[in-house]
């Protein structure tokens, strides 16, 4: 067995295995990406005027919920559950938009780091408060999800505020080629510069220890405590991005938390991350939130009610997962 | 002799540490009574004079909406699980039988409802017992069906009009001689049968065994999957029923109308000592949980504290009675 030898064939087959393993490992979110495709060309044929504009609002629209939701994959990886990203983005978009008004463009840069650390901030104390007092996760951050939002009304009592010029162009628009949407580069440009250098760390690795198991993760010497406050400041980190796609959006700041949080875990659900943690990646999440809203946008286009899409919505959450606890299911008794 | 020996015992245990650990571990609702008791004293303090019967049946009748919700949340919560649903079933039952009143009839409208109600609960229940999906998805699912379904009703019905009906006015705000609210006449049966049931049957029971345990339960013969059915019908209908009171005691009937005390009610759960990774707790507590928060609310309210110092302070007292919570039973 020492002395194996690669013959190019071997390369091969071990080449091939590779990408075997990756399709195999990544084939939820493939699976999604087709579904997403479908949904494109069913888009496209429905309405053959869908294009550009089209793709172009898809981007803007799903950005915050998208950020939202790679927030929450982070943390539901390194098995917690956070419900207070809705209220994290009500709070750092108000933050930001009430700084913003009637400030200079450079000064907005400030405001941008500024709102980012906040939301480092907020994650760590979502982190240390469910570390420290060692209550399930869930009940620390339905409190905080209250505390959030209060501290949201307080900073802005009404929608308002402004951003900065450079703030709104950035989501808006396109890039290079007018098929390329400035808010999906950004997103993605994002999700590369934070999360893909961390997922390939150690500290990555970490997160998903910690979620698949806490007690084997301890006892080979991972720092749970420490990871799982990393895992929420990463959390607060998305979501105060999340926070500032909003202000960038709508260009005011709104004290009152929109469906995010909930929408979310049902994105990350779907994204196929598990929640009993240690599973998934960010771009399933992401792929999921694009396919829920065009699932919207359908069928609008097909003169169908707009509440009956919520129904869609919620029978899609419940079917695919249904669907996924089957497959596992027949896994373990074949 | 023993009598001596036994009030010997009984004051050591009081006196110390340990047996105050002790007392919140095996019996919180009575530290929880006292913590009441501490806010209702905070109120009279704060505003001399405040503290009355009619002010105390007004607080009754405001906390007994959420403490049927709670009620919900803390037999979910004895199984492991959670029941979001209970905010879009509560709303939408209110709406809809304000809906049929003027047309089929008051009766009709809430056995449609209820019969409703059931049918979600017993798709929820299918969900999590049979096919195991997390609770906290499928009832989220199950939300967003039934409040597009709602508003699909709401367009519907948008020419007929609506009303909350009379009775449930009467029963949701209405008060004996202007103290007792007549929504204890609803209330007062049910929760004793929350608590019989818990802690009486064998249904109940197994509610705690498959929360404790599952694998366990599972082993010692119980089938899960039909206790988690029964308790998902269950627990819609009494959101169902819930939702006539939120109408009757707002006078409003909308889609949307209880979606705010969803997250109370699990609140109220936590703070009345249900744990929410199951086998632990009861509704006894509960119903003190959500007249603790009714009372906060109150005291800042009247304080004129504006709504973003009152959600503050509930996040702050739900993390504390929980830590609290966690300290003394995660010593044995």
């Amino acid at each position: 067995m020492s002395t194996t030898v690669i013959t190019p064939e071997r390369e091969r087959a071990s080449w091939i295995d590779g990408i075997a393993t990756t399709l195999r490992r990544n084939s939820w979110t493939i699976g999604l990406v087709g579904i997403l495709a479908v949904l494109l060309i069913v888009t496209r044929v429905i309405q053959p005027t869908y294009g550009i504009t089209g793709i172009q609002g898809l981007a803007v629209s799903v950005l915050p919920l998208a950020l939202a939701a790679v927030a929450q994959a982070i943390v539901v990886i390194a098995r917690g559950i956070d419900l207070s990203v809705g209220s994290m983005m009500a709070l750092t978009s108000v933050v930001s938009a009430r700084l913003m008004e009637d400030q200079t463009e450079e000064f907005a840069i400030l405001v941008v780091v500024g709102v980012l650390v906040l939301g480092l901030v907020l994650g760590a104390i979502n982190g240390t408060l469910v570390v420290v007092t060692r209550v399930p996760d869930i009940v620390v951050t339905l409190s905080m999800l209250f505390i959030w939002a209060g501290c949201a009304l307080l900073v802005l009592n009404t929608p308002g505020g402004g951003s900065a010029e450079w703030l709104r162009s950035l989501t808006s628009g396109s890039l290079i080629n007018e098929w390329i949407p400035k808010a999906a580069v950004v997103l993605l440009a994002v999700v590369a510069v934070i999360w893909i250098p961390i997922r390939r760390s150690r500290l990555g690795l970490s997160l998903y220890a910690i979620g698949s198991d806490p007690a084997a993760a301890y006892r080979s010497g991972v720092a749970v405590s420490r990871t799982k406050i990393f895992a929420y400041m990463l959390c607060g980190l998305f979501s105060a991005l999340a926070g500032l796609s909003l202000t960038a959006s709508t260009g005011i700041g709104t004290p009152v938390p929109g469906p995010y949080t909930l929408l979310s875990v049902a994105a990350v659900v779907l994204g196929g991350v598990s929640l009993a943690g240690g599973r998934g990646g960010v771009f399933g999440p992401i792929v999921a939130v694009v396919i829920l809203s065009l699932i919207r946008t359908d069928m609008t286009f097909l003169n169908v009610n707009t509440n009956l899409a919520t129904v869609a919505q919620g029978v899609i959450l419940v079917g695919v997962v249904m669907v996924g606890s089957l497959i596992q299911m027949r896994r373990k008794n074949p | 002799m023993s009598a001596i020996t036994d009030t010997a015992e009984t004051r050591s245990k009081w006196l110390t540490a340990a047996g105050w650990q002790a007392l919140f571990r095996e019996r919180p609702i009575i530290p929880l009574i006292g913590l009441l008791a501490i806010l209702v004293v905070v109120s009279e303090l704060i505003r001399p004079g405040i503290v009355s019967a009619n002010w105390a049946g007004v607080i009754v009748r405001a906390a007994i909406p959420l403490a049927i919700l709670a009620g919900c949340q803390t037999m979910t919560m004895l199984t492991g699980g959670i029941d979001l649903s209970v905010g879009a079933i509560a709303s939408a039952s209110g709406f809809v039988v304000a809906t049929l009143v003027g047309g089929p009839g008051l009766g009709l409208g809430i056995i449609v409802v209820l019969v409703a109600a059931a049918i979600a609960g017993l798709i929820t229940g299918i969900g999590v017992g049979v096919f195991r999906v997390h609770p906290l998805i499928m009832t989220l699912g199950m939300s967003l069906v039934i409040l597009g379904l709602a508003n699909v009703w709401q367009l519907q019905m948008v020419q007929t009009g609506s009303g909350v009906p009379e009775e449930f006015r009467d029963l949701g705000a209405g008060m004996f001689f202007g103290v007792v609210p007549k929504s204890l006449l609803l209330f007062v049966p049910l929760a004793v049968l929350i608590i019989l049931m818990l802690s009486r049957t064998g249904f109940g029971r197994l509610l705690y065994a498959i929360g404790d345990n599952p694998i366990a339960s599972r082993l010692s013969g119980a089938r899960s999957w039909q206790v988690l059915i029964a308790l998902y019908v269950l627990s819609a209908v009494i959101a169902g029923i819930a939702g006539f009171l939120f109408s009757g005691l707002t006078n409003v009937a909308s889609v949307t109308l209880a979606d705010s005390a969803l997250l109370p009610s699990v609140a109220a759960a936590v703070i009345g000592g249900t744990s929410i990774l199951g086998g632990r707790g009861g509704y006894g507590g509960t119903i003190v949980g959500a007249l603790i928060l009714t009372v906060i609310s109150s005291i800042l309210s009247s304080l004129g504290y504006p709504e973003a110092v009152r959600q503050i302070l509930f996040g702050s007292i739900i993390v504390f009675v929980a830590a609290a919570y966690t300290r003394v039973t995660a010593e044995t």
